[in-house]
Formats: structure tokens, sequence, C-alpha cells
């Protein structure tokens, strides 16, 4: 029996603007289990940081997690309050690579001394007794340890990526939530970064969500995939459910968009419009305006999640019966 | 006996660029200057010669600061080029506009060509009417105090086109050209309350109101989600015929390149390393560079997930400031260390574009016959 790690469930993020309630993260839940890599994909503004933000309890004002649970080794992360949170869980037990998050080393400390101050502030130890452990964190990351006495502007861009993956894991979390981690990044440096998780992920056992707007990077590593569209989970199963036999017509656009370096030439789809505005998203279906395929119902009525084939989860109405 | 790329120019070449450069001199420092040390130069674009046939979509593909931007501004003259010749066929209206501002361009070759790298600045602005570009920021590249209809409208008014009436019509024109559709309501607004691929459709449409022939597009989509990518694609494509445009198609995605370019030129530190048709180049890479490259692509194919990715190259991209000596790929090249019979040559002497079949250019000591190329070289 695979162990659970994290199960989210119909979690809610709003963020209170003035401009009105931006419904961000809407009921969605998914299940990870210990040393599962999970991949979060959608269109720029569907909600896939947000979520992120919200496991790691980081949600920035005027955000709010408003409902659902985050169980987390058997607890609900939400019962926690936020100092509790940030000396039990934080870090030591769930760690972020955050979006565009190479820039936000600070430049006036080299990337030794950045990295061995995760070992002093969580872990009480001095200088000295960290740098052993900075030393083995570089190289793990594929790092020369004699690196650690460089400055942040003295490194190439996949070298800063490697250094906040290396914070990351720096307290050995079980989840590593990696937030578009090679966006910044040319193929050949991607391509190792992408290596370098699948090998952390594989040696060390760590489970991952792996949060990226390119499908193509998930099928790198993931084995469960979630498609999120305008705030909501809309297809979720294994990485060869998803992939091989998609089921939800936003999955199956989104996967036809995509131009392949491999295989044959066929003619790349693409899906009209643009995604709602999340503070006043359509009524039914959140992706109705869009759809090839919609139905009356789908303009009325907001369909439910229907299990296709176990462990395949879809929200259309061409999947449910009414 | 091996063939060593030169352009050659027919009646459907429209423009061939021979060995260009274009170097950025780097800021000196106090102590450089005291020490009188020389001068030091970002190699940004560093000696290369291509063709472009009229109706083509000419793939410029690399990694980021190889010299794609540079390569596609210096080849329409928005950066001003340190050597070499951008020779390009002119259109009778930019002639006679020429002709009437008191400039005749020699010409260089029997097919009518002007060589551009020529050009004086103050004789340039006619050439926007001929050369445009689009950029690959939708969100950077339009004022965001400017409405619609003034972004559009700008450059008809810089190059005097057209009565107050007639512009209106020319940006309606545009928009509905680009889908923007009714030109009307498009107009009146502001950037921010356009979507990216909105954005990028007005991008579109500024570089075509002044009906020029000849598009520099750099990553026109990389900005935008994947999934409207391929509607500009179309719309892009659906121009080209109707207007009989000719595209510099500039990406370092290559999967896209294969899918809408039919020539493309892999770039590796200022130089072409590999050129040729796209289908052939992709699907048979020659070049260590360009098969690396292609390794790294990800594709959306769940089965992936159980290999780690070959990549068979090392380290990274070195300073355009300190080229290295010899192929200057020589550092990265792991056919470079199992093949000890090329390693004197890769050392020593930068390998020249050769055609290793039909239309296909590579440049790397590991094809022809070494000795023969350098013989070549020196003739
Ligand atoms: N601090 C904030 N204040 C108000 N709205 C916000 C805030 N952060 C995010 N949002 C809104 O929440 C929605 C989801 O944003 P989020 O950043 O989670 O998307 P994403 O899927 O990560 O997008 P991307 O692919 O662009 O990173 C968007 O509509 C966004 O505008
Ligand atoms: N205006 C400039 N001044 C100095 N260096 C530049 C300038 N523009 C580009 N470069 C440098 O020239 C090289 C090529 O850049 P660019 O043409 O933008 O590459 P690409 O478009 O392939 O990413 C890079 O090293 C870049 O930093
Ligand atoms: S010339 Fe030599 S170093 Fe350069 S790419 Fe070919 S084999 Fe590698
Ligand atoms: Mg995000
Ligand atoms: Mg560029």
């Amino acid at each position: 029996m695979p162990e659970k790690l994290l199960e989210v469930r119909d979690l809610k993020t709003y963020f209170y603007t003035t401009k009105g309630v931006v419904k961000a993260v809407d009921g969605i839940s998914f299940t990870l289990n210990k040393g599962e890599v999970m991949g979060l994909a959608g269109e720029s503004g569907c909600g896939k940081s947000t979520t992120a933000y919200s496991i790691i309890r980081l949600v920035p004002p005027p955000g709010r997690i408003v409902g659902g649970k985050i169980i987390f080794e058997g607890k609900n992360l939400l019962d926690m309050d936020s100092e509790e949170y940030r000396r039990k869980i934080r870090w030591k037990k769930i760690s972020m690579v955050f979006q565009g998050a190479m820039n936000a080393l600070n430049p006036v400390y080299t990337i030794g001394d950045q990295l061995a101050e995760v070992f002093m502030i969580h872990r009480g130890m001095t200088k000295r007794e960290a740098m052993p452990h900075v030393y083995e964190l570089l190289s793990m990351v594929g790092i020369d340890p004699k690196r650690a006495k460089s400055y942040p502007h003295e490194l190439s861009g996949g070298m800063k990526q490697r250094v906040m993956i290396a914070m990351a894991l720096a307290l050995h979390p079980p989840l590593v939530i990696a937030d578009e981690p090679t966006t910044a990044l040319d193929v050949v440096v991607q391509a190792q970064i992408m290596n370098l998780l699948k090998k952390l992920q594989r040696e060390h056992g760590i489970s991952i969500i792996l949060i990226t707007h390119d499908l193509s990077l998930i099928a790198e590593i993931a084995d469960k995939v979630a498609i999120m569209y305008a705030g909501k989970i809309v297809e979720y199963g294994t990485a060869d459910q998803v992939y091989l036999n998609p089921q939800h017509p936003y999955t199956k656009a989104l996967l036809n968009s995509i131009p392949r370096i491999r295989g044959e030439i066929s003619k790349l789809e693409w899906i009209p419009g643009q995604p709602p505005d999340l503070i006043a998203p359509p009524p039914g279906c959140r992706f109705h305006p869009r759809c090839k395929f919609k139905m009356d119902i789908c303009m009325k009525e907001e369909p439910p999640v229907i299990e296709v084939e176990p462990g395949h989860y879809v929200a259309c109405w061409l999947h449910a019966k009414k | 006996m091996a063939r060593i790329y030169v352009p050659e120019p027919t009646e459907k070449t429209i423009l061939y660029v021979k060995d260009l450069k274009t170097w950025f001199p780097l800021r000196r420092g106090i102590i450089e200057v005291l020490r009188r040390l020389p001068r030091r130069y970002v190699h940004a674009v560093d000696g290369v010669s291509f063709q472009i046939e009229e109706g083509d979509v000419f793939g410029l593909a690399g990694e980021s600061g190889c010299g794609k931007t540079t390569t596609g501004k210096t080849i329409i003259r928005l950066i001003d080029p340190t050597s070499g010749v951008i020779a390009y066929k002119p259109r009778k209206r930019l002639l006679d506009e020429w002709a009437e501002m008191g400039y005749e361009p020699p010409v260089i070759d029997k097919l009518g060509s002007i060589d551009l790298a020529k050009v004086p600045s103050k004789y340039l602005k006619p050439l926007r009417k001929e050369m445009q570009i689009i950029f690959q920021d939708p969100y950077g590249s339009l004022n965001p105090r400017a409405r619609i209809y003034d972004i559009l409208e700008e450059p008809l008014l810089i190059h005097g086109i057209g009565t107050r009436e007639e512009r209106y019509e020319f940006v309606a024109k545009a928009l509905e050209a680009v889908k923007l559709i009714p030109p009307e309501d498009f107009m009146r607004r502001y950037p921010h309350q356009l979507s990216g691929g909105q954005r990028q459709r007005v991008g579109i449409a500024r570089a075509l109101i002044l009906q020029p022939r000849f598009i520099v597009a750099d990553e026109p989509v990389s900005m935008l989600d994947v999934s409207i990518r391929a509607e500009i694609l179309e719309l892009m494509m659906e121009l080209k015929r109707r207007l009989g445009l000719t595209y510099v198609f500039i990406t370092h995605d290559l999967a896209l390149a294969r899918y809408i370019t039919n020539k493309i030129a892999i770039m590796y530190l200022g130089k072409i390393v590999e050129m040729g048709d796209t289908r052939r180049v992709l699907e048979n890479p020659l070049h260590p560079y360009t098969k690396a490259l292609i390794a790294a692509v990800p594709d959306p194919d769940p089965r992936n997930r159980h290999i780690l990715r070959e990549l068979p190259i090392k380290g990274e991209v070195p300073s355009a400031v300190n080229i290295p000596r010899g192929c200057r790929f020589r550092p990265r090249c792991v056919v470079y260390d199992n093949t000890p019979r090329i390693q004197k040559y890769c050392q020593t002497i930068e390998p020249p574009l050769i055609e290793v079949e039909k239309g296909h250019y590579v440049s790397c000591w590991l094809y022809g016959e070494p000795e023969e190329i350098i013989k070549s070289l020196r003739k």
C-alpha cells in the first residue's frame, strides 16, 4: 500500500481585492503519496502558484485560505497557527522553490553563507558546524563545493537555480514544491535541472509537486498529473491516464497545442479566447466559453467530478449524466 | 572537394549576408584606461553568412545570448553592423524614396542588390517601410499610456502617410487584418485592457501598418501561453501568404521552429554552426551542439519519466567577450573529447560552414577532410 503523505481536500483560497473577490483556488482536491511526483499544469493565472502558497501557508495578502483541509502526515495543517506551522512544518517538512526565485538570492552574501544560515536558524548550528552540510548539499545538486565562496552574480542562471533547490532540500523535507523551477532557463540547463530533480527524488524518496505551464516538462517526471483551469482541477489522474487517454476537452486541447520535436508534425490546435476573470467566472462549467463541445447544461450547472476509470477524474458534462 | 558556404543569390533571393559582425564595445574600467589596455568587445554576432529567399520563414535558433536578436536587428539596420555585407534587393518604392532624398545606393551584384550595411543613418527612415520587427514582449513593447489607435497611427504620422481619414482607414484595416474585431472597439483601448495574445496582435499590426515585405519576428509567441500560440502563428502565416511577406523567425524553441520555419540556422556564441532545410537539420542534426540541443527538448510523453535524459554536452556557455580559440564549441564538445584524430584542428582553427549534404551546412571538423578544407580556406 502506498503511504499517503498529503491530501488536499476542497481547498479554497481567495484574494479580497478592492475590485472584488478573486477566487484563485476554488475547491481543489488531490492526494500525494510518499515518494510520488505530481505535476500541476494550466495556463497563466489559473491558480497554480496560489495552490502552492496555500500548502506552504504563505498566501500573500489580500489572500486568505477560506475553506478546505490540507492533511499532511495525518494532521490538518490548517488547524495549526502560523507560529506552529513555521516551527514544525515550513522548510523542515514542506519546502518550496519559488517561481523566479533564483533572482531572490541575496547579492551581498556568498551562496555558502546563505545556505549555512538555513542550518543556523533551523538547527541552531554554528556556522562552522553548518559548513560540512553546505558542502554536502552543493555536491548533491551538482555544484563544486568550492563554489560556496561565490556570490550569486558569479553564477549562471542554472547554478543559481541549483542553489535554490539545495536550499529547499537542506532540512530533508519529505515534500518539495517546485514552482516553475526552470522557466527562465535554456533547454540544456532545463534538462539538467529536471535530471537533478529526478535523481533527488529517486535517491532520497522525496515527494515533489512540480508546477509548470509546460506539460512536456511534467511528462519528464510526474507520476500523477492535475490539470487546473480557472481555479479548479478539471482533470486528474496518473501520468499515463492524462497524457495517453485525456478526457477533458481542455486537457485534449492543451496537449494538441504543443509542438513536438520528434515524431509526426500534425496541425497545432489552439484554445480560442482567454481564461476568465476569476472575480466573475462564467457560470456552469468555467471552461464553457472556450469549449468546442459545450452543451446547454454546461452554461448553467457546474459539472460534477466523475471517476472515469480507477484513479482518473474528470469534471465535464460529457462524462456526467444528468 | 569540400565546399565552404558562401551565399549564392538567385532571382528569388531577397536578402543575403556575408561575414556579418556586430560587436558591442565593453565599457572600460579606469584601470584599463590608465594601463591603455585595448578595448574589449562582446562578439554578439561574429561572422555569419546566410541567404533568405522570398517567402521563406527563415529560423534563427539557439540558446539565449547566442546572438539571434542582434543578428535580426542588424540585418534590418536597427543596430549598426561592425563589418560585413547585408545585401538586399529593394522594391522600387524604396529606391524612389531614396532618389527623392538625393541618395542613390550603389548596386553590388547583377541581381540589383544594395548593401544595407553601407546605408548612412540619415537614409534609414524609408527602410522602415520595407523591413519591420515584431518584438518578443507584448507587454513591454507597447506604450502603456497610449491608446491602440495612437500606437498604430504613430508610424503613419512619422512617415507622413495619408490624411486623417486615410490614417483611420489604415488603422482599422490593420486591426481587422490581425482579427481584432470590431476595430472601433479595440482602437479606444489601452494595452492593459488587452490579453497577452491581443497585445501581440497589436504588435503584429504595428509591424504591418507601413506595408513592409520583410519582417523579423523576434520570439513572437514565447511570452504567450502555449494554448494560444498556434492561433498567433496561424495568423502570421496567413498574413504572409496574403501580403507576400518574408519572415526571419527568431526562436529558442526548436520544436516550434520545426512547425513554422522552412530553413533554419542554429547559432552558438555569435556564429552559425549548422544551417539548412528545417526538416533535415532537426531530423538529422550533424553538429554536436545541435544534437545536444535537440536531445534536451522535452516532449509530452509520460514514458520519459522512467529515464534520465542523456545530454551530450558539458559545461556552460562562455562569455561572448572571450571567444574560445579554434572551434568555439570545443570547451563543451564531447565529440572533441572522443575523437583524437581531429583535436589539433578543433584547438587551433575555426571550422568553416561546409556543405555536408545538399543544402545542409555544418561547421565542425568532424565532417570532411580537414587538410582539404584548410586548403580551400586559404584560397
Ligand atoms: N496577491 C494577489 N492579489 C490579488 N490577486 C492575486 C494575487 N496573487 C494572485 N492573484 C490572482 O489569483 C489568480 C491565480 O494566480 P496564480 O499566481 O496562482 O496563478 P498561476 O497559475 O501560478 O499563474 P502563472 O502561470 O502566471 O504563474 C490570478 O487571477 C491572479 O491574478
Ligand atoms: N546593446 C548591447 N550592448 C552590449 N551587449 C549586448 C547588447 N545587446 C546584446 N548584447 C550581448 O550580445 C550577445 C547576444 O545577444 P542577443 O543578440 O540578444 O542574443 P539572443 O537574442 O540570441 O538571446 C549577448 O552576450 C548579449 O549580452
Ligand atoms: S570542430 Fe571539434 S570541437 Fe568543434 S564541434 Fe566539431 S568536434 Fe567539437
Ligand atoms: Mg505562478
Ligand atoms: Mg533575443
